[in-house]
């Protein structure tokens, strides 16, 4: 996945602050990081590292304090449909049915290839069977498909993805990691993925971003040069998996 | 409703039809209420032929009166004027009060502007409103419509406004996301998201409305349910008919609230009620 890709995402010098009370908190601190085109990045740290704000600020949600993120080159302003958030599955409009939601983005387009184009997501994601159903007749695992179906039916070039699969049960988690990838390997977007979930990291990503307790700042930068599907209990794997462990372990001794 | 209910319900695809309450259901939300109200009718029948009252009417002559009324030719169109009334001052404050709490609820220095006036006025009851009326409006129909509106506008607004204020910034942050213009975020984000609050105010505001019909025709006109109960007492000591007048306001209370209630079993706007 390496290779020579374009790079996609390219953060420079990046820091946030936030000013409460008269008090400043420092949330991330000199964050360098170029994402490549095509490329699965982890973003890893304990709990009030910043990471979801780091999301934030690449997304064009949140203004950093100072620094810079490009993607393809141009400055990140404002939220842009080329580049699609994933909130854990709460972000699902609880009044449209599934195919009101997966079609939400492209509501713009000629009937009958919108209809299509929802078709074809919800088979993707394989909600075949719910696309008249409303979220709250649907499990949690199920909400999260119909979130990522709807980012993907705008044709985004980038996913951002806030520990989508945090309020999932581990089976059901377990199976959302593997319909990731698989998603990920038919569609080849580019993926910044946060996550507090060592294991999570080592079984989906490209590169592993290890952040430290806040101020957030990278620790390290791990590639996984371990190819799809993963063997979970294969030396290698668990060396890596131990190896973060360790690089955490001490992010919190700190 | 339990989740289990829920999943049951994947496979119904019947658009804005709701799982009908069945079998033992239906016999305690039907039976028991009629069942309380023969009772209670029972113990006012006693209560009337033990104390030998002649003022206070029994339920047999109120229903007789009923009939005297329905005979008379203006039993329906009390009612239908009524309704008029309340259609009329409720649908005025449904048509400025919805828009006006959005705008409110999307801009917080017009909220903190206007709501502490909006908070002034709300608990001020539509009675202490009369003379204003009939000093802005006379003694006319206009001045009872004008309490109606009154009675349901402030309920309305606030409703609306804490609707808006209410919706998850993750709808607003998705919304924006996808590109939606300002207009596009509101009439498909921000209106589905705040129409359960919206409806729920909008069916008590109902409510209040029916109720304070009694005080608005009290305002000279000379027709209605609420000009019934006074203009029975006044001319004749009718009590039976005040009675007929008062159980005829409770009746169509409650069919309106029921009909209201079935608004919020639309499938697009039911995630915002806990009932089932």
């Amino acid at each position: 996945m390496t290779g020579n890709a374009e790079v996609k995402v390219r953060i420079q010098d990046l820091s946030k602050a936030f000013h409460t009370n008269g008090h400043e908190i420092r949330v991330l601190e000199h964050i360098d990081l170029d994402v490549r085109e095509g490329e699965l990045v982890c973003i890893l740290g304990p709990s009030g590292c910043g990471k979801s704000t780091l999301l934030n600020i690449v997304g064009g949600f949140l203004p950093a304090s100072s620094g810079d993120v490009a993607i393809d080159g141009l400055p990140v302003r404002r939220p842009d449909p080329r580049r699609i958030f994933v909130f854990q599955e709460r972000g699902v409009f609880p009044w449209l049915t599934v195919e009101g939601n997966i079609g939400f983005g492209i509501s713009g387009l000629p009937a009958t290839e919108r209809a299509a184009r929802i078709a074809h997501y919800v088979r993707l994601v394989g909600l075949e069977g719910f696309e008249n159903a409303y979220p709250q007749e649907l499990s949690g695992g199920m909400k999260q498909r119909v979130e990522v179906a709807r980012a993907l039916a705008v044709n985004p070039d980038v996913l951002y993805l806030d520990e989508p699969f945090g309020a999932l049960d581990s089976i059901t988690r377990l199976v959302m990691r593997s319909e990731l990838l698989r998603i990920w390997q038919t569609e080849r977007k580019t993926i910044l993925f946060v996550t507090h979930d060592i294991e999570e990291s080592c079984q989906l990503a490209d590169r592993i971003v290890v952040l430290s307790a806040r101020p957030g700042s990278i620790r390290r930068v791990v590639e996984v040069d371990l190819p799809h599907p993963r063997d979970l209990s294969s030396p290698r794997y668990l060396a890596l998996r131990d190896s973060i462990l360790e690089e955490i372990g001490l992010a919190h001794r700190i | 409703m339990t989740d289990g209910n829920r999943k049951s319900e994947i496979g119904n695809r019947d658009e804005g039809a709701p799982p009908l309450p069945v079998g033992p259901r239906l016999v305690e939300s039907i039976l028991l209420p009629v069942g309380t109200a023969a009772v209670l009718i029972a113990f006012w029948h006693a209560a009337v032929r033990l104390s030998h009252t002649d003022v206070f009417p029994s339920p047999l002559s109120v229903l007789r009166g009923v009939g005297e009324l329905a005979r008379k030719g203006v039993l329906a169109r009390y009612i239908a004027d009524s309704l008029l009334r309340v259609g009329a001052g409720y649908s005025l404050a449904l048509v400025l009060g919805i828009p006006l709490g959005i705008a409110l609820g999307w801009y917080s220095t017009a909220a903190r502007a206007v709501n502490p006036v909006i908070q002034l006025l709300r608990p001020i009851s539509p009675l202490a409103w009369i003379p204003v009326a009939i000093v802005l409006f006379g003694v006319t129909n206009v001045a009872a419509i004008f309490l109606i509106f009154l009675a349901s506008f402030f309920t309305i607004v606030v409703a609306a406004m804490n609707g808006v204020r209410n919706v998850p910034g993750m709808y607003l942050a998705a919304g924006r996301n996808f590109g939606l213009s300002v207009p596009a975020l509101f009439s498909r984000v921000i209106f589905p998201a705040a129409l359960p609050r919206v409806l729920t105010g909008l069916r008590v505001a109902l409510g209040v409305a029916w109720l304070v019909v009694v005080a608005a025709e009290m305002i000279a006109v000379n027709s209605g349910l609420g000009y019934l109960v006074i203009d029975s007492r006044n001319a004749g000591k009718r009590y039976d008919l005040v009675i007929a007048a008062m159980l005829l306001i409770g009746l169509i209370g409650l069919v309106l609230n029921t009909l209201v209630r079935q608004v919020e079993r639309l499938r697009a706007v039911r995630w915002g009620f806990n009932a089932p």
